[in-house]
């Protein structure tokens, strides 16, 4: 009898998510932020593989894939974004940043 | 042992994740979420996901994450000089424990005991990956990739 891991997986994601939450409050660097973000997607794709693993289907799966594209698309945009920003005020720390524009 | 293994790497995951959130030097933090998206990759793997844990660790931990670095390394690092304030400490402690029980009822209440028999292979996931509804999905998912790459390109270029 393989143990129930699904429940501890959904636990797991939810501390994961929380704990990528608090950071987006709490941090100043934009790049952590950004980080902290990744993390909260990351939780989110636990909780897809454990309802697919759950449910017996594989779209959760499918999904997780898609996740990962859309992921990394949204890294290299943010982080150009972010090369830009630091060029027009030259700091890192989220409030500096309080138009929209650079 | 699954068992074992799974809290182990659950631990580790829980604790970098504390380390990313924790640490003002950011690249503190991205070591710490490479050692969490790792972990995260060994967790997937206990839940009978191998082509997922294998792209985790390529996509996530190898192409996204080299790029923070690269990014964290060119804009030279900097740790934050000053801490948040006590209010918005509090203020977001609380509004994440809020979201936390919220979450916490909605996911242990749509839990359900696993089947037996799972098949997450390469094989099985790519049928479902190209058959009717996700391969225009799929599809779509090229064109945003393309756009990602235009745009970043146009973003990050220097002002002739």
């Amino acid at each position: 009898m393989r143990p129930d891991l699904v429940p501890p997986a959904l636990i797991l994601s939810l501390v994961l998510f929380a704990l990528g939450a608090l950071g987006v409050f709490l941090r100043r660097n934009v790049i952590t932020v950004f980080m902290c973000v990744e993390l909260m997607l990351n939780a989110v794709n636990l909780a897809f593989i454990a309802f697919s693993r759950s449910l017996g289907t594989l779209d959760g799966q499918v999904l997780v894939f898609f996740v990962l594209t859309v992921a990394a698309a949204e890294a290299a945009v943010g982080l150009a974004i972010i090369i830009a920003l630091q060029r027009g005020q030259d700091t890192l720390d989220l409030d500096a940043f309080n138009l929209l524009k650079w | 042992m699954t068992a074992i293994l799974f809290y182990v790497f659950a631990a580790l995951a829980v604790g970098s994740a504390v380390v990313v959130v924790g640490q003002r030097n950011p690249i503190y933090s991205a070591f710490g979420l490479i050692v969490t998206l790792c972990a995260l990759s060994a967790i997937f793997g206990l839940l009978g996901s191998p082509f997922i844990a294998v792209l985790q660790v390529v996509v996530y931990a190898g192409a996204i994450m080299v790029l923070f670095l690269f990014v964290l390394m060119l804009l030279g690092v900097k740790p934050e000089d000053r801490p948040s304030g006590g209010t918005l400490k509090a203020v977001a402690v609380a509004l994440v424990a809020a979201l936390g029980l919220q979450m916490g009822a909605v996911l242990v209440g749509a839990a359900r005991p696993p089947l037996a028999s799972f098949d997450a292979s390469t094989r099985a996931v790519a049928h479902v990956l190209f058959s009717a509804p996700y391969l225009y999905v799929f599809e779509a998912t090229s064109i945003l990739i393309l756009a990602a790459l235009v745009g970043s390109i146009v973003l990050a270029r220097r002002e002739p």
